[in-house]
């Protein structure tokens, strides 16, 4: 049964799923030059008004179809309107972030209101399957075709003969041109986000249905299959969207058909970073472009940073160094420990996203593989626990730096599209690899953290531990700052241009940045696999790419000691508060959200 | 001075303009006269782009009041700039690239309503400008220079504005092209509609300008009617540097 | 011209083409060590697109260029900057975040020798540990440049020295014209490549610039410099390229230049030239 003409319409058919998603974002990035992280949000937002309606509301299908575009609209309408209309006139890196936050608080509050278990959402259709040629083909099979083709004929007919359809068309040319011609961009942006948003949730229902199953991580995989889609197509360009989803949706099937179902992302992700790598401007954009524009100032906000006096900074310090020495609850030296483990992965984090300016979604990759390093070094090579976390540190700081290499020649959000792949790409060779990773099952019985064979088992004592790497760290890197590749790494941030005009090569610079700052989360990552004793693939996963994102941008870009303090007051305040796991990262989105809104530059600066 | 008799239709008075800390307008205060071509002259970064932005509402001044037709254009929309009847041919003409050339000149009527009158008028276009005639289903990107120019001076028609704002009309034209557009601006002013460019080639501009101001590091160092400047040595002083400037 | 002493840069047909658009035509220019020329033209012409060709900032579709004899067509920028060329940026492209002392510190990165060992494979990574360390040498070199970056700076005067340390997106546009000027001098170049560096000054500030731009010259300096201001390209240029349309139209010493009827009427307007009449007859 499973003969190729089968593998080719599942491909098409999961491609014009992809499609939906993917001419949202494209219709968006045309407009607002923006990646909208949050259309995946949209589409798990539509996938659960479609499951209220079908299982509560029991409503026919055709109703339940508009019943979706009409609420993802209207989501999609107060996104633009709340979330990312306020950002107009701020740096670029504002709106990306606003929607990586938006779409955590829409996942966050789907997955409170409905919990995280999945839910079957049945089809409403006969279960019949045709015989075409040597396949079959379904009921579904021909709703999802429908809905796509239907979709696309009215997207064309909107764009080629309304007036608001020529305003879009017009403002994804030349925004400025456009409203010299008096079209109101905010109307535009409006129009698109809503019907981004109608297309994005209906193809959450028709996947739900697809398979007869939702759940709360359908959301990231949407937004990730979309936006490869959209890359592959070349951003902006509408029918290169369908195109680039089809063809997806192809090359995914034919690659199960071929190694099984647990590479089709794999597959996914490959794509995107080869056609990033290869064709930056999509598969059908004209191969040579009028040279880019400048970034000078318009990425990151320019601000004063807030100096804090050595002495001042010598005795917090000092006061958290001896804090274990003081009737401290066992309780609160944990929250610490966790606190600066993330202040590692912050420190690393700054460092390429602050100080040279490539916003990483993929960081938590890094501490995957420092953690697999020095748990498997000291596992099976009986190697010193002191030794091995050495060794992730460098483990990562040479594999990571060589597996976001791809990406240095990118800018902007591209840079973030790319490292969130590659992050996932990690995630996929851990889980598929098993001979060395030991695959879906993890790595259990990791030893203890221990220095010169004396294990550290006492929470003082792991405490220390952390702290006293963190801090070494966090000097080293402010070392690193206050050298000539500290002004080089903020001046290719500052204007790449300008920087290789002056002889600064990107390729060398970004390399060294990524060394550095994969060195200090691969020691974090190395310490948390000794002090958990068992990780897995879903250990290191882009919930903490996205916090220690979130804590950079609360301690201001580039920002040593903001790193720091971010990641104590992160970690720290929802155990003052003593706020519910499941809110934190509720709350973590809607902090993201406000720091970008209301203080770009973060606690104590960009520097 | 009969010229400046006019009375005003567009002015900016005392404008300030700041790009984060640097200042780019110092005091600005410029006329434009019903029925008038005015010409704004200066250097590359003396703040005349700048200038347009303002008109158009792309840029807020900090402090300073624009009046268009008495009423004040500050706060209002780059739209509702467009809806009073004021339309551009931005700099480098900023065609909508991979539309049509129709699809180009009636994204100028864009804020009009009277779809029969419009379809009127861009025949009108292609009278005034009978080279678009064969170029109407090409793409606007693949046009050269000059005739790109003629796109974006229809498509700014084409609002049926009664103020037209133009950002260095003739730069990069030949100069068959530059006597075209010149040309074509006077039809335009004889139309009744009154004209505010932006340039930096002075000879040309003051050719067939009412009245000039020429701008240097964002203020007005000299003003007048453009037949009493043209023959001013101060014009080019002011802006290509020294006395001995042809 | 002549064999004995080649040209220090040279082009050959160099063109650029955007989609129906030639920015650059068919560029023949010599630039003799020492010398200074100047290209003008009216905005558009091509002048700008021409710098980044010979900066490798953007590849020519066709044509040659040779600087000290050798072909660097089409070498990446950080590769030219290596060999000596140093260029400013018509709108100014300072590193904004960055301060006046480290924008122009920038300038002379391809001068350290001391952090940047010329190892092949592992000297990135020496490069790290040495940025690290600072042993003395490290920070002898960095003590030194930045007592050259203060010299630099004080040949404007009061203008950048007591702005040292403030970030240069807080400089007023001149300001960030002359921290440009800093930048590409504390490179040491063989070649400087100027994209109008009195735009957006008044004439007191435009006399400033002219002294300097004539005293880099008086010591050696071989310019090539884009310029709308024609005093100043009277006085400072061995020869002037008219460009238009992104051809050259004309190459002289610039008094005869300056009589050209074809660059009147290009640059200078039709006005002068009797254009009027041709108008109605078009």
């Amino acid at each position: 049964m499973s003969s190729w003409l089968d593998y080719t319409i599942n491909g098409l058919i999961v491609g014009n799923v992809y499609a939906l998603v993917a001419v949202g974002l494209a219709l968006i990035f045309g407009v607002s030059r923006l990646i909208n992280f949050a259309q995946g949000s949209i589409y798990l937002v539509g996938a659960y008004i479609g499951w209220v309606a079908v299982v509560q509301l029991h409503t026919p299908l055709p109703l339940t179809i508009i019943f979706v575009a009409v609420l993802a609209a209207l989501v999609g309408l107060i996104i633009e309107r709340f979330g990312l209309r306020p950002l107009q006139n701020s740096v670029r890196i504002a709106p990306l972030l606003a929607t990586i936050g938006i779409s955590f608080v829409l996942d966050q509050l789907v997955m409170l209101t409905f919990s995280p278990n999945p839910r079957a959402l049945p089809s409403q259709l006969p279960d019949v399957r045709f015989q075409v040629g040597g396949g079959t083909i379904g009921p579904l099979d021909l709703l999802i075709a429908g809905v796509g083709i239907t979709s696309a004929l009215l997207l064309f007919v909107f764009l080629r003969y309304t007036r608001l359809g020529w305003a879009v068309r017009a403002a994804s040319q030349d925004r400025d041109a456009a409203m010299q011609m008096g079209v109101d961009v905010n109307r535009v942006n409006q129009t698109v986000f809503g019907i981004a948003a109608a297309l994005g949730g209906v193809s959450g229902l028709l996947v739900g249905m697809y398979y007869n199953q939702i759940d709360t991580a359908m959301s990231l995989q949407a937004t990730l299959k979309g936006v490869v889609a959209e890359v592959v197509g070349g951003a902006g360009n509408v029918p290169g969207a369908v195109v680039g989803s089809l063809l997806l949706g192809l090359v995914e099937s034919y690659g199960v058909a071929v190694f099984g179902t647990s590479y089709r992302n794999l597959f996914a992700f490959l794509l995107l970073v080869v056609v990033l790598v290869l064709r930056p401007n999509g598969l059908f954009a004209s191969a040579r472009q009028a040279p880019p524009e400048p970034l000078t100032g318009t990425f990151i906000a320019p601000s004063r940073p807030v100096r804090i006096p050595r002495w001042a900074l010598a005795v917090v310090t000092a006061a958290f160094a001896v804090l274990p020495l003081l009737p401290v609850s066992f309780y609160m030296l944990q929250t610490l420990i966790n606190a600066w483990l993330l202040g590692m992965l912050a420190l690393s984090l700054t460092l390429v996203a602050g100080t040279i300016g490539q916003v990483s979604l993929g960081h938590a990759a890094l501490l995957a593989i420092g953690a697999y390093t020095s748990a498997l070094l000291s596992l099976t090579l009986n190697v010193p626990v002191g030794l091995a976390i050495i060794s992730g540190g460098l483990m990562s700081a040479a594999l990571g730096t060589i597996l976001i290499s791809p990406s240095f020649r990118l800018r902007g959000h591209y840079v973030s599209i790319a490292t969130l792949a590659i992050g996932e790409i990690v995630s996929l060779v851990i889980l598929n690899w098993e001979g060395v990773t030991r695959g879906p099952i993890g790595i259990s019985g990791i030893p203890p953290l221990s220095l010169f064979g004396y294990d550290l088992i006492s929470p003082a004592s792991v405490y220390w531990f952390a702290f006293a790497v963190m801090v070494v760290l966090a000097l080293l890197q402010a070392r690193l700052l206050g050298s000539h590749l500290g002004r080089s790494f903020r001046a290719i941030r500052d204007d790449d241009i300008a920087a290789r005009a002056y002889g600064l090569g990107l390729n060398r610079y970004k390399s060294l940045a990524f060394i550095f700052g994969g060195f200090a989360a691969g020691v974090s990552g190395g310490i948390a696999a000794h002090l958990y004793s068992y990780i897995n693939h879903e250990t290191f996963n882009t919930q903490q790419s996205i916090l220690a994102l979130t804590v950079v941008i609360l301690g201001g870009l580039g920002n040593v000691v903001g790193a720091i303090v971010g990641a104590v007051a992160l970690v720290g305040l929802p155990e003052v508060f003593r706020i519910a796991a499941e809110y934190r990262i509720l709350i973590y989105g809607i902090v993201l959200l406000l720091l970008v809104r209301f203080r770009p530059q973060g606690l104590l600066g960009t520097i | 001075m009969s010229t400046s008799a006019a009375e005003p239709l567009l002015e900016l008075t005392n404008v300030n303009t700041f790009y984060g800390q640097a200042q780019v307008h110092f005091d600005l205060s410029i006329t434009v006269g019903r029925g008038h071509i005015v010409c704004l002259l200066g250097g590359n970064a003396s703040g005349k782009s700048t200038t347009m932005k303002i008109i158009l509402g792309l840029v807020k001044p900090r402090s300073g009041e624009v009046t268009f037709d008495g009423a004040s254009l500050i706060g209002l929309t780059t739209p509702q700039i467009v809806r009073r009847g004021i339309a551009s041919v931005p700099e480098a003409r900023r065609l909508f690239a991979d539309m049509s050339v129709r699809e180009n000149i009636l994204m100028g009527a864009f804020v009009r309503n009277d779809r029969s009158a419009v379809t009127q008028d861009l025949d009108k276009m292609l009278t005034l400008f009978p080279k678009l005639g064969q170029r109407l289903s090409q793409r606007a990107g693949s046009l050269s220079g000059g005739e790109q120019q003629m796109v974006a001076m229809a498509r700014a028609l084409m609002s049926r504005p009664r103020l037209i704002v133009m950002d260095e009309p003739t730069m990069g034209l030949s100069p068959l092209y530059v006597d075209r557009v010149l040309e074509l601006i006077r039809t335009i002013n004889q139309e009744g509609v009154s004209v505010f460019m932006v340039e930096q080639n002075a000879s040309l501009a003051l050719e067939i300008a009412h009245e000039a101001y020429v701008l240097q590091t964002g203020r007005i160092v000299l003003s007048g009617p453009a037949r009493m400047l043209k023959d001013d040595p101060r014009v080019r002083d002011a802006y290509l540097g020294g006395p001995e400037a042809a | 011209m002549g064999q004995p002493h080649a040209p220090l840069l040279s082009l050959r047909g160099l063109t650029r083409r955007f989609g129906g658009l030639t920015a650059v035509d068919g560029i023949d220019l010599d630039l003799a060590k020492g010398g200074l020329v100047s290209i003008i033209g009216p905005n558009g012409a091509g002048k700008t697109t021409l710098f980044n060709l010979v900066t490798g900032l953007d590849r020519p579709d066709a044509g040659e260029v040779r600087f000290e004899g050798e072909d660097i067509t089409g070498l990446s920028p950080e590769r030219l900057a290596g060999r000596g060329i140093a260029r400013t940026f018509q709108l100014g492209r300072v590193f904004g975040n960055l301060s006046v002392m480290d924008n122009v510190l920038i300038g002379a990165h391809t001068r350290l020798r001391a952090v940047k060992p010329a190892v092949p494979v592992i000297g990135p990574l020496l490069e790290l540990g040495l940025a690290l360390l600072r042993p003395a040498s490290v920070r002898d070199e960095e003590e030194r440049l930045r007592e050259e970056v203060k010299a630099i700076l004080g040949r404007f005067g009061e203008r950048l020295l007591p702005r040292i340390d403030q970030p240069a997106y807080s400089l007023s546009y001149a300001n960030r014209r002359r921290v440009e000027i800093a930048r590409a001098l504390a490179l040491k170049p063989r070649l400087l490549l100027l994209d109008e560096p009195t735009a957006g000054m008044n004439p007191s500030e435009t006399a400033e610039m002219q002294a300097l731009v004539a005293e880099l010259k008086a010591e050696g300096l071989t310019i090539l410099l884009i310029e709308h201001k024609l005093e100043m390209v009277m006085r400072l240029s061995d020869r002037v390229i008219v460009m238009d349309e992104g051809k050259k139209i004309a190459e002289g010493p610039g008094e005869e230049v300056r009589g050209d009827p074809k660059v009147i009427e290009a640059y200078l307007g039709h006005g002068l030239s009797g254009g009027a009449e041709q108008e109605s007859a078009a």
